[in-house]
């Protein structure tokens, strides 16, 4: 298990490097001036040579690239040409808000898509799989900009049951200030035991978590029904069922376990993917998250940011890629001698 | 004990596979039914287990167990029967083992679940595996870890120690060297003797058949075209097929001789 | 089995397809008719020049009716019209991107499986630090680099894409390349590209093909997607995404704007993953098992 994980472990840093590189090369492809946008539009021409110093744009395109690498290591991620504030911290408070939405998301998609997939595995090629499938294909071809606009016209505008925007309401600010130790004002809200917050930022993640769940749910709905139906097709559920146990112990225990495999592979990509697709969700409904962050920074020619939000996501991705491995080689005692 | 089978037919979609007018299986005997591939053997037998409708066949025809109609058992009913009464073990040992799961798991879940406690079932399933001339500890490895003859010696475990009464082997020797084959073939003797359980063995090697069985029967098409002591039918056999098959067996020594 | 089978029934081979591949034929048909409005645009569309740079500032936004059914847009362009247009540019889209990026991936994965050694482990590192990108970030990414516009989206969703194809063909080839033939044919002294283009290439590309028909869907939302944020077409292209995004703000009280437009996205991704899924069940082996 050790050596496995090193490997694994070696084998990301190694990517993790080769995607800041890539990144950078592209960001200094960005058209435009940096120190234009850093020094503002009004600035004088010497103040933008001081600006030009003041970053480093003077120097080999290389010695930049090496100098940054080295500032990323010592967790100096460069500031912000457009919030004038260090990168990190602008992505400690971005990156929570995507993680909170994200995870919800796909607490919801698990929530829907395994029982969804198990149905339709159980009744194969009878009514509720027809259904289910009919579902599971609107599910993962809807366009997420333009569910997120129709459920915020019809919840939140037409009947009202529901906010359309923000992560929870402003004016709490001021009448139960919440004090934050993880950034994501649901889990803090709850660790402080503050209820008017709590109730507020429940409210306000439902509408863009239902909005991020529903392609997940549908890819996970037909991949538990595929890898369920392919186990149920081999010898040991035979020997299983010639062992006296119904349906309900062969999809509950002996199938479900065999098939988990390429489901968790799944939720972890998916999540990954999800990760990155927050864009559309965050537009939509005002969510402070990395992708209003990225869209931000792009429109603002903010290379350290922009680098530093590609850095992020692919830890990120890289991790949860880990992560994924480790537990299949927890699940399937097979993945382990690899 | 006594396992009646009468006009039994097994169709996939318009495709009739099984078309058995007739078969029995009583009491401590071994009964074995041989043919070549797509003879319909293996059908039958998991017709007769109730498995073929979760295969997509359909089934027509009467299995009895002791007077017990079978065919028509709901999925509740089949679990008192299969298991605690028929027992099945299969043709890839190491396939037919949950690879996510250690043996023991499988093993003493399926004991808990025909009645047995906790603790019961740990001691009755070692107990078992002792009686197979297996370590207990194996129960603690998963099927990969096993060779193809411990995983099917440990098959053949769960059945004595869930006491059926009767065995369906499936081909339990043809995915297996030649050397393991014979500990198989012995531990399927020592049932009978020492436990008593009724064997139906399908094969389609009749070298097998014929130092194992009491009776066989000789499938073709999905029809029995032969049956008989297996002593009598083999020495000499009335239907063309049979004889077929005889010629093609390979042999030292003298010909006639079908004890190998 | 051998048993004694009724015979086949002769005439119905069409109708026998239907029915064993349900979800194929679905999604051809629809597509077969989104395919036939996008080709038959200029044609069938009631204002073709809608399409274009027109606008009609006396009909601006103005709810569906008989002689514009799906409404007019913020400029009064008959918006039936526009996505009529749209389905031509997306199914363009969709096909180009699924060209370039078979175009780039496919020889990559063929030379990395036979090449092997250094050359391979560096083609899949590179192909390893691209899938590490999100791919959303990096071909808005890219767009904007270029400067938005249809063209140049195309291309930063190709970027993006190619890597799975090089992946999947490395995997096949890699295998394909152990076999019996393929040693035969080196001894012989055939060329390596011969060997290659002629014997690995179409063996490898059962999943390729399988892949194609997946991502297509996936295509076509990634470019809805990023039109939707601006960095992809640009008005008066009549892009589905684009529309969706121009009629965001007056979705509450002009809800036409968005809905026809979404839907045709939707639509069209529902073909294209229905054929995707049909193709699959088609190519899959296991099929031949009874079930």
């Amino acid at each position: 298990m050790i050596r496995f994980t090193a490997h694994r472990l070696a084998l990301g840093v190694l990517v993790v490097v080769g995607v800041v590189v890539l990144t950078f090369l592209i960001a200094r492809v960005i058209p435009g001036d940096p120190a234009v946008t850093y020094a503002g539009p009004r600035a004088s021409k010497a103040q933008l040579e001081r600006t030009r110093r003041q970053l480093g744009l003077e120097k080999p395109v290389v010695v930049q690239l090496g100098d940054y690498l080295q500032g990323i290591g010592r967790g100096e991620w460069g500031t912000s040409y457009r919030t004038k504030r260090p990168v990190l911290s602008d992505l400690r408070r971005a990156l929570p808000a995507s993680i909170e939405l994200v995870t919800a998301g796909l607490i919801l998609a698990l929530m829907i898509g395994l029982p969804l997939g198990l149905v339709s595995a159980r009744y194969h090629g009878q009514a509720p799989d027809v259904l289910v499938r009919f579902i599971s294909v609107i599910g993962v071809s809807l366009p997420v900009f333009w569910l997120a606009l129709i459920l915020q016209l019809v919840f939140a505008q037409r009947l009202g049951w529901l906010p359309s925007a923000g992560e929870y309401d402003p004016n709490l600010y001021y009448t139960s200030p919440l004090t934050s130790y993880v950034q994501m004002p649901l889990v803090d809200a709850l660790l402080t035991g503050n209820i008017p917050v709590l109730e507020s930022a429940f409210s306000h993640l439902i509408l863009p978590a239902l909005v991020v769940a529903v392609y997940p749910a549908g890819l996970l709905a037909r991949m538990v029904r595929a890898s369920v139906l392919d186990t149920l097709g081999e010898s040991h559920i035979r020997m299983v069922r010639s062992l006296g146990f119904g349906d309900r112990a062969i999809l509950g225990r002996w199938a479900l376990r065999p098939a988990m495999n390429p489901v968790v592979q799944v939720t972890a990509l998916v999540f990954a993917y999800s990760l990155a697709n927050t864009f559309l969700v965050e537009a939509v409904f005002d969510w402070p998250g990395l992708g209003s962050y990225a869209a931000n920074s792009l429109q603002a020619l903010d290379t350290p940011a922009v680098v530093g939000v590609t850095l992020i996501v692919a830890i990120v991705y890289v991790v949860l890629n880990l992560i994924v491995d480790i537990a299949q080689a927890f699940i399937d005692p097979r993945v382990r001698l690899r | 004990m006594k396992l009646e089978v009468r006009d039994l037919g097994v169709w996939f979609a318009d495709r009739r596979v099984v078309e058995v007018d007739s078969l029995e299986l009583d009491r401590g005997e071994t009964l074995g039914l041989v043919g070549e591939t797509g003879s319909g053997k293996s059908m039958t037998a998991y017709a007769i287990a109730g498995l073929a409708p979760g295969m997509g066949a359909r089934v027509e025809g009467s299995v009895q167990l002791d007077g017990r109609e079978l065919t028509t058992l709901s999925q509740g009913a089949w679990r008192d029967i299969r298991g605690r009464r028929i027992a099945m073990i299969f043709q890839a040992p190491i396939s037919s083992l949950n690879p996510v799961f250690r043996t023991g798991d499988v093993f003493t879940r399926a004991l808990q679940l025909h009645g047995a406690s906790k603790a019961e079932a740990r001691t009755r399933a070692a107990e078992a595996m002792r009686s197979v001339s297996l370590s207990p500890d194996l129960l603690r490895r998963y099927p990969h870890q096993l060779s193809g003859g411990q995983a099917q010696r440990i098959a053949i475990a769960q059945a004595i120690a869930l006491r059926a009464e009767v065995l369906i082997a499936d081909e339990p020797t043809s995915a297996l060297d030649v050397t393991v084959q014979a500990e198989i073939l012995e531990q399927l003797q020592k049932l009978r003797t020492e436990e008593g359980i009724a064997t139906l063995f399908i094969s389609h090697d009749l070298a097998v058949v014929s130092g194992l069985c009491d009776r066989v029967a000789i499938m073709r098409d999905g029809r029995i075209v032969e049956r008989g002591p297996v002593r009598e039918t083999l020495t000499s056999p009335q239907h063309a097929y049979t004889r077929e098959l005889l010629a093609a067996v390979p042999r030292l020594g003298e010909a006639g001789s079908a004890h190998a | 089995m051998t048993a004694v089978a009724a015979p086949a029934p002769g005439r119905a081979g069409a109708l026998t397809f239907v029915r064993r591949n349900p979800t194929l034929t679905a999604g051809v048909v629809l597509l077969v008719l989104i395919g036939l409005v996008a080709v038959l645009a200029p044609w069938l569309a009631p204002h073709p020049e809608d399409a274009g740079t027109a606008t009609h500032p006396f009909q601006v936004l103005r709810p569906p009716s008989h002689s514009h059914p799906f409404g007019t847009d913020l400029v009064g362009r008959d918006l039936l019209t526009r996505v009529m247009y749209g389905a031509r540019l997306s199914l363009r889209i969709v096909i180009e991107v699924l060209l370039l990026a078979g175009l780039i991936g496919i020889p990559l994965g063929l030379v990395a499986a036979y090449a092997g050694g250094a050359v391979d482990q560096v083609i899949m590192r590179i192909t390893d630090v691209f899938l590490a990108f999100p791919a959303l970030l990096l071909s808005l990414a890219i767009s904007f680099v270029l400067t938005p516009s249809v063209g140049n989206m195309t291309i930063a969703i190709a970027v993006t894409w190619w890597p799975w194809y090089t992946r999947l063909v490395r995997g096949e080839a890699a295998s394909v390349i152990t076999r019996p033939y393929v040693e035969s044919a080196q001894t012989l002294g055939v060329s390596h590209t011969r060997v290659l283009f002629r014997h690995v290439l179409p063996n490898s590309m059962t999943p390729v093909i399988v892949q194609m028909s997946l991502d297509a869907g996936g295509i076509l939302l990634t470019a809805a997607s990023i039109s939707f944020l601006g960095l992809g077409a640009q008005d008066p292209t009549p892009e589905w995404g684009l529309m969706v995004s121009q009629g965001a703000q007056y979705f509450s009280t002009q809800w036409w704007f968005v809905t026809f437009a979404g839907l045709a996205i939707l639509l069209t991704a529902i073909a294209f993953n229905l054929i995707g899924d049909g193709v699959r069940e088609l190519l899959d082996p296991r099929r031949v098992i009874t079930r």
